[in-house]
């Protein structure tokens, strides 16, 4: 199936959002997604005549990023967060359950084309763990039981709502707004969900507030040792910084040529 | 006057009415630090934060304003010809990290109005939001956000009158961890593969399109309006000396109310568990990350480092991006060293071999060890698979991945050396650190 006209114009639209079209690249393959269900030939084809890059190039990223599949995933594609937190916390019961109830493993998607599963990695929710996800929707706070429900509801074309977001729509439709294409569904949803207000709230209940600006009592002590006054600190922490958060704070790891690099750099 | 142990700043207006929207953060004084700022000199705004002590948020600890300083301006200088670009890094996908999301989803306009504010101290005329794709709401309030801010004249063409312009573009990735990485972003914000690039020359110098360009995690950017609004001194006088400010702490795991906290910098964990309601009933504190997978272990005997960036390097960690994970008793920490190391196996790039071949003898040998079935010297194998890693890697990722590895050898040999007889799934069944782990015990004494 080759590519409508409309989206063909639309690939090139995205790509006149950046300064050099390449860029347009990871949206340009997201609306290939929402055009035709996955990453097609046809649609590698068209990004590469698109780009003026080879078709071996498109591939090449394609491949190199778990959200571009290659096959059908379901209307709804369901990811189970099983990184360590939301294991511990229950993912993996909720990972099996799904798989149980569904007749399916990872990567699959049921017979009817509704459903697909697959396992992802930390998702930023922690704080509501386990998660589930659902065309990249948080569902947050799941149980087996819940999570049983919520497949058997989107299967049924039941509305589900994402916790901390809109009704679900369709995989196809996501892959759209990822492209760059809004739905106009911003204004859906809680501003956050109740975690993320957890520290807000007690803050609240016990009068908490951030000093006012222009209050300058008892916190002057440690006016005057901003980083930059102290030289060897600084060129400390800027070696740190090159060599990136792993090692950053422990210098005695740092070697002397990062350290000259950064003075080239500064 | 004194400091209360949290400071909303951040995350004050998320419990307001549509706080998403423009509306509702103008009504609060939002993006007035933009005609503060255009009523400074850009070096001046460069100096401002550089004045606050504002230090990167994203994992490394980096000084912003030094960062900031770094782009060449002087046309003459190596790259000072070329255009400058800000790229936000919004990919947080460190293993336990969890609060540019929520920031992003219920204020994306405070991130906005401080890409702004960078931008012109760096003199950008093009700045990106490099968001990752699985976070389709989240991207949809930064769209919205963006578009709202054009319409009322706070992006595009000579903003607020001031001569500046700035073209703001919402970026969604794709699904890589490595993508966090600085170079890796860059790269795949060019359209390729997202791997790390050699470095020098430093993304200063030669960043996106080979250009000048300043690469800073969301809560850093965002940092930025309050510090433009109330001053510099007023950032400095929270936190501790050398780690000023504000941060949002993230806690979640086996604690009663898990959720985001903000406060200055120096907090314990002690105290933000306390906050948070206490562990969860009936439960002690095992093992916690301070700042995400990436960032060794600790465990109950460091509750009282205060966490900042030197104190809890002091401890033998990093402070990293403040994602505390709380494990309690019922937790094997073989096992979830061993889901960390799929993940950094799962994630690596592929690019260089001591990360390439050494996370997959590491998850090799830790499965071995889950299922009951160490041998003899696995210990030893994987502390030598760590040395042969850490340092030799050509990224950080290679060398967070030896984190919770080495550091749960420090702390929990025993585990390790009971882990050659016994899975880890009799000593320590699932069942028991799951959520509704406790509502069903309950209900069994209930009954
Ligand atoms: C594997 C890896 C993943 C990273 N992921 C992120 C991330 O998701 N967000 C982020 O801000 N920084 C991440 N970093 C750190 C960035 O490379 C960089 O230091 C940071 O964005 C700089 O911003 P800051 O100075 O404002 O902290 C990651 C680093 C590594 C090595
Ligand atoms: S350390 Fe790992 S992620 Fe980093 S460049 Fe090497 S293979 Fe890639
Ligand atoms: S571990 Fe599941 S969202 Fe972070």
């Amino acid at each position: 199936m080759t590519l409508s006209a409309e989206t063909l114009d639309e690939l090139r639209q995205i790509t006149a959002r950046y300064p050099q079209a390449r860029s347009g690249l990871l949206p340009m393959l997201h609306l290939v997604q929402s055009a035709e269900g996955r990453i097609t030939p046809e649609g590698i084809e068209a990004c590469a005549e698109i780009l003026d890059i080879t078709p071996a190039e498109v591939s090449g990223v394609a491949t190199f990023y778990t959200m571009y599949k290659r096959r059908l995933v379901g209307d709804y594609h369901v990811g189970v967060c099983t990184n360590t937190l939301c294991a511990v916390m229950g993912g993996d019961e909720i990972f099996a359950a799904l798989k149980e109830h569904l007749g399916i493993g990872n990567d699959e998607t049921t017979d009817d084309g509704v459903v697909s599963l697959e396992h992802v990695e930390c998702n930023a929710a922690c704080d509501y763990a386990p998660v589930v996800m659902v065309n990249w929707e948080f569902v947050d706070n799941q149980t087996p039981e819940s999570a049983r429900r919520l497949v058997d509801d989107l299967r049924s074309g039941a509305e589900v709502r994402s916790t901390r977001g809109p009704a679900i729509c369709t995989w196809r439709q996501a892959e759209r707004v990822l492209a760059g294409f809004p739905d106009d569904r911003a204004d859906e949803g809680p501003a956050a969900g109740p975690a993320s207000l957890a520290g807000l709230r007690v803050a609240r209940e016990r009068g908490w507030e951030a000093p006012a600006a222009g209050g300058t009592d008892a916190e002057d002590e440690s006016h005057g040792a901003a980083t930059d006054t102290d030289p060897d600190d600084a060129a400390a922490v800027a070696a740190d910084e090159q060599a990136d958060t792993s090692r950053a704070e422990s210098e005695a790891k740092l070697d002397e040529g990062k350290h000259e690099a950064q003075e080239d750099d500064a | 006057m004194s400091i209360p142990p949290l400071t909303p700043v951040l995350t004050d207006n998320w419990d307001a009415e549509r706080s998403w929207t423009l509306d509702s953060y103008a009504e609060r004084g939002g993006y007035d630090a933009l005609d503060v700022a255009f009523g400074m000199a850009p070096d001046e705004v460069v100096a401002a934060v550089k004045d606050a002590g504002l230090r990167g948020r994203g994992g490394a600890g980096f000084p912003t304003g030094m960062k900031w300083g770094f782009i060449p301006q002087d046309p003459s200088a190596p790259g000072g010809d070329k255009p400058k670009y800000l790229v936000v890094n919004a990919d947080e996908s460190e293993p336990g990290t969890c609060k540019d999301i929520p920031l992003m989803m219920a204020s994306p306009h405070t991130l906005v109005e401080g890409v702004i504010l960078a931008s012109y101290a760096i003199r950008a005329h093009h700045a990106f939001i490099y968001v990752r794709g699985e976070v389709l709401h989240v991207v949809r309030r930064l769209q919205r956000a963006v578009q709202e801010a054009y319409l009322a004249g706070h992006l595009g063409r000579d903003i607020h009158g001031s001569g500046y312009d700035l073209d703001l573009v919402v970026h969604a990735g794709a699904g890589a961890y490595i993508c966090g990485e600085e170079t890796a972003l860059l790269d795949s914000l060019e359209g390729r593969r997202g791997q790390p690039r050699l470095r020098p020359p430093f993304p200063a110098v030669a960043g996106l399109y080979a250009s000048p360009t300043v690469i800073n995690n969301v809560e850093s950017i965002a940092s930025v309006p309050a510090i433009i609004r109330n001053g510099a001194d007023w950032f400095a006088s929270l936190g501790t000396e050398k780690s000023k400010g504000f941060v949002i702490y993230s806690l979640s795991g086996h604690v009663r109310n898990p959720g985001q906290y903000e406060a200055p910098l120096g907090i314990t964990l002690r105290e933000l568990i306390d906050l948070a309601g206490g562990i969860r009933e009936g439960h002690r504190l095992k093992f916690w990350t301070p700042g995400g997978s990436s960032t060794p272990l600790l465990t109950e005997e460091h509750l009282d480092v205060p966490l900042d960036y030197e104190s809890v390097g002091g401890a033998g960690s990093m402070l990293g991006t403040r994602a505390l994970q709380i494990f309690d008793e019922t937790v094997s920490v073989v096992r979830c060293v061993l889901r960390w190391t799929e993940f950094y196996k799962h994630e690596s790039c592929g690019k260089c071999t001591p990360c390439r071949e050494g996370t997959w003898w590491l998850v090799q040998t830790l499965a071995r060890l889950d299922a009951g079935q160490g041998e003899e010297g696995d210990i030893e194998k994987l502390l030598d698979l760590c040395d042969n890693i850490l340092g030799r890697s050509f990224c950080a990722l290679g060398d967070g991945a030896t984190s919770p590895i080495t550091s749960a050898i420090r702390y929990f040999r025993d585990e390790f050396e009971a882990a050659m007889h016994t899975p880890t799934s009799v000593s320590f069944p699932p069942a028991a650190s799951t959520a509704w782990s406790d509502a069903a015990a309950t209900a069994g004494v209930g009954a």
